[in-house]
């Protein structure tokens, strides 16, 4: 690997020495961090994507990352999202680790193909495994448009062979997005552009080098009374719900956050539906064909004779994203939806 | 909005006449004055998503539509314009209100505040709005124009793609399908030099854009962008091609970004020494010195048009500012033609999970 270029300044960029500086990171520089402590790690590890270079990334999440490993680590691909995503899969055959920034998860569109048809059946059709993971910013609420405010779990969350993960704060990032670049498997990994910047997620992260593996789920929250099961944005919608429901219901709910939506860890569901036999899922995804079904199933599959009351779902309404806020709002889920539905079902 | 006029006087260059040319003016004028008065609603917190200008391109895209055939009765040639075709869409007869309602999400404006920038569609004035997916609208337009040329319609399609665009699968999908089916199309490269942060010789390592035009067996011309007779009159001749079934043009405009990609982003990866020999070229600018040189134009007569604007332009925005956002119920309509979209359940008065 000597050959492997480096970069023309060894100087780390400021915003992934925050942790090392004893300073709270947000989800944004945790996600920075992670990546930037596996390619110094790992000389196989590289990234591509438009914009990642130079400017650093349409979020700056890679910024200083091209002076520092080089531009032939940090490549600003064409507007090719089909072309760099399959070469990426090439280079993965070749014994490289490859990260694919897609600008927007949005544009991951174009590269469907190569990722069912192709990444995901490799190892299945003995062409070696694809330790590639392809990541990018996702999720509404920022008045951005229909194509620039999708959540795209479920466009892939039916093909065998992919690992899916959307994590909800900057440890978990930090860890999840480790864990992804060293698993053997092809990993998409959903970041909620809501949290990038949030400051009051910022989190004081261990020094030492850390992952959080993928398939396990964690409880944001314990309680007796109902489970939320959720994920990413949403998990801070229903801590908000719960803080109310407690004060204003005397409810306990627990939250379990799931972190990676492929592989679903489904013991840590059922445990904790056996636990508190009432269950609310809810994501920002749309409705129909969103996971809360796969999820309810599993339930019913598992865990059937617990329940004390139906499973419900608060979710986003089958429709794109509206660019206006009226309509925005209307079409995600809010903290008032999880509000009324966890009370729907304790009453029950 | 102007209604292209047969002028009285007669042809002076470029088969335009006096009152043609000065119309021309009229819209690189408004195309400029409209995204400057939009960037001040952006300060002020108006605008929600991101603004795009077309600063310094506002001449290609206003010389190419006006080789078109306007219609507002959906007979006329159509149009897929991207983010900086602002210019465009006002040659096609879109208003200056519907711009500032649509940037502004305004329930009156185009899109009813569904969608973003200049993403709006209107048949009867040929305007095929876009989706942000790049490369897309290339497959649209070409199939768009299939349809015409199956029925016998002579109507022609424009386009326009960035430089970067052109990288895309859906790109060469779109301009090879309309080659092959000899579609009625004038595919305007608006050879910018950046996409995004991303410079022209990382898209692609062919010397020019209108070399592509050999690849796919198409007419292609190259042309200044930022020379409004020039490019009109090349714009003119693809699609005289495309009407008299001739098939497709790949018209390179060449052309500069002279702002960011958009308004968060403040292009310090761009060489100070190119920024300011762009400006030199604004194609607005050099239009006015030659209207005046060439005395198509008096200065009383320039200052008459930026008058009109301006009070077109403020009454315009006033107006938007003013309209109140679409009603957030209106979310549940217009997704399927037939199946009812319905609240969620948890809005309901009586909330039931069963009537989600
Ligand atoms: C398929 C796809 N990938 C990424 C993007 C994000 N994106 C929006 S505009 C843009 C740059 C476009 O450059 P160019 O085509 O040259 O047009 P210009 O902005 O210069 O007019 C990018 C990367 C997108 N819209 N679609
Ligand atoms: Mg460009």
């Amino acid at each position: 690997m000597a050959t492997i270029a480096q970069g023309t300044t060894r100087t780390k960029p400021d915003h992934v020495r925050k942790t090392e500086r004893g300073e709270a990171v947000t989800f944004l520089e945790a996600i920075s961090e992670g990546l930037f402590e596996e390619m110094e790690r790992d000389p196989r590890v590289f990234i591509l994507g438009e914009d990642v270079g130079v400017y650093g990334g349409a979020f700056k999440l890679t910024r200083g990352f091209s002076d520092y490993f080089g531009r032939e680590r940090v490549i600003d691909t064409p507007i090719s999202e089909a072309g760099f995503t399959g070469a990426a899969a090439g280079a993965a055959h070749m014994g490289m680790r490859p990260v694919v920034e897609m600008q927007f998860m949005d544009f991951i569109a174009p590269a469907y193909d190569v990722i069912t048809n192709y990444i995901a059946t490799s190892l299945w059709r003995d062409a070696g495994p694809m330790p590639l993971v392809i990541r990018g910013p996702v999720g509404g609420g920022s008045r951005s448009g229909a194509f620039h405010a999708q959540n795209v779990e479920m466009a892939f969350f039916h093909t065998p062979g992919l690992k899916i993960v959307y994590p909800s704060n900057p440890y978990d990032a930090k860890g999840l997005i480790k864990a992804a670049i060293r698993d053997d498997n092809p990993v998409i990994f959903e970041e909620h552009k809501g949290l990038y910047r949030a400051p009051h997620l910022r989190q004081v992260l261990p020094h030492e080098d850390y992952i959080v593996p993928l398939g396990q789920a964690r409880t944001a929250r314990e309680g007796k009374d109902l489970t939320i099961v959720t994920y990413g944005m949403m998990v801070h919608k229903s801590l908000e719900a719960a803080a109310t429901l407690e004060k204003e219901d005397g409810l306990a709910v627990e939250i379990l956050d799931l972190r990676s939506l492929l592989p679903l860890d489904e013991d840590a569901i059922v445990a904790s539906v056996q636990k508190t036999s009432r269950v609310l899922i809810v994501h920002e995804d749309t409705r129909t064909g969103g996971i809360a079904g796969e999820i309810a199933l599993r339930i019913n599959e598992k865990a059937f004779a617990w329940l004390d009351a139906p499973i419900l779902r608060v979710t986003a309404i089958d429709s794109p994203i509206p660019y206006a806020p009226t309509l925005e709002d209307y079409v995600l889920p809010q903290t008032a939806d999880i509000l009324t539905a966890a009370r729907y079902l304790a009453r029950y | 909005m102007a209604k292209r006029t047969v002028a009285p006087d007669s042809e002076l260059v470029a088969g335009l006449t006096r009152r043609q040319l000065q119309e021309i003016y009229y819209y690189l004028a408004l195309a400029r004055a409209a995204e400057e008065r939009l960037e001040i609603l952006f300060r002020q917190g108006h605008v929600h998503g991101g603004l795009y200008r077309s600063l310094g391109q506002e001449g290609e895209s206003v010389a190419c539509a006006y080789a078109l055939r306007p219609r507002t009765d959906g007979t006329g040639d159509l149009i897929a314009p991207l983010i900086r075709n602002t210019g465009a869409i006002f040659v096609m007869g879109g208003t200056p209100l519907e711009y500032f309602r649509q940037y502004l999400a305004r329930g009156a404006g185009p899109s009813r505040g569904r969608e973003t920038n200049i993403h709006f569609t209107d048949f009867a004035r040929g305007i095929i709005g876009p989706v942000s997916p790049l490369g897309t609208m290339m497959e649209v337009l070409a199939g768009a124009m299939l349809a015409c040329r199956m029925r016998g319609e002579d109507r022609v399609g424009m386009i326009w793609c960035g430089d970067g665009q052109t990288s895309t699968g859906a790109w060469h999908e779109g301009i090879n399908f309309a080659a092959v089916q000899r579609c009625p199309v004038v595919v305007v490269i608006e050879a910018n030099r950046w996409a995004f942060s991303t410079p022209t010789a990382l898209q692609t390592r062919a010397k020019q854009f209108v070399d592509k035009a050999v690849g796919y067996g198409i007419a292609g011309e190259r042309v200044d962008g930022n020379d409004v007779i020039a490019t009109y009159e090349a714009a003119r001749r693809a699609v005289d091609r495309a009407r008299a079934g001739e098939g497709p043009t790949l018209l390179e405009a060449e052309t500069y970004r002279l702002r960011g990609h958009a308004q968060h982003d403040a292009q310090d990866y761009v060489p100070a020494d190119e920024l300011e020999q762009a400006q030199a070229r604004d194609p607005v600018e050099l239009f006015r010195k030659r209207l005046l040189a060439a005395a198509w134009a008096t200065s009383a007569e320039l200052a008459a048009v930026h008058g009109r604007v301006a009070r077109e332009v403020e009454q315009a925005a006033q107006q938007a500012v003013a309209d109140p956002y679409p009603e957030a119920e209106e979310a549940c309509a217009g997704i399927y033609t037939d199946v009812e979209i319905r609240p969620p359940w948890t809005r309901l008065e009586a909330p039931d999970p069963a009537r989600a």
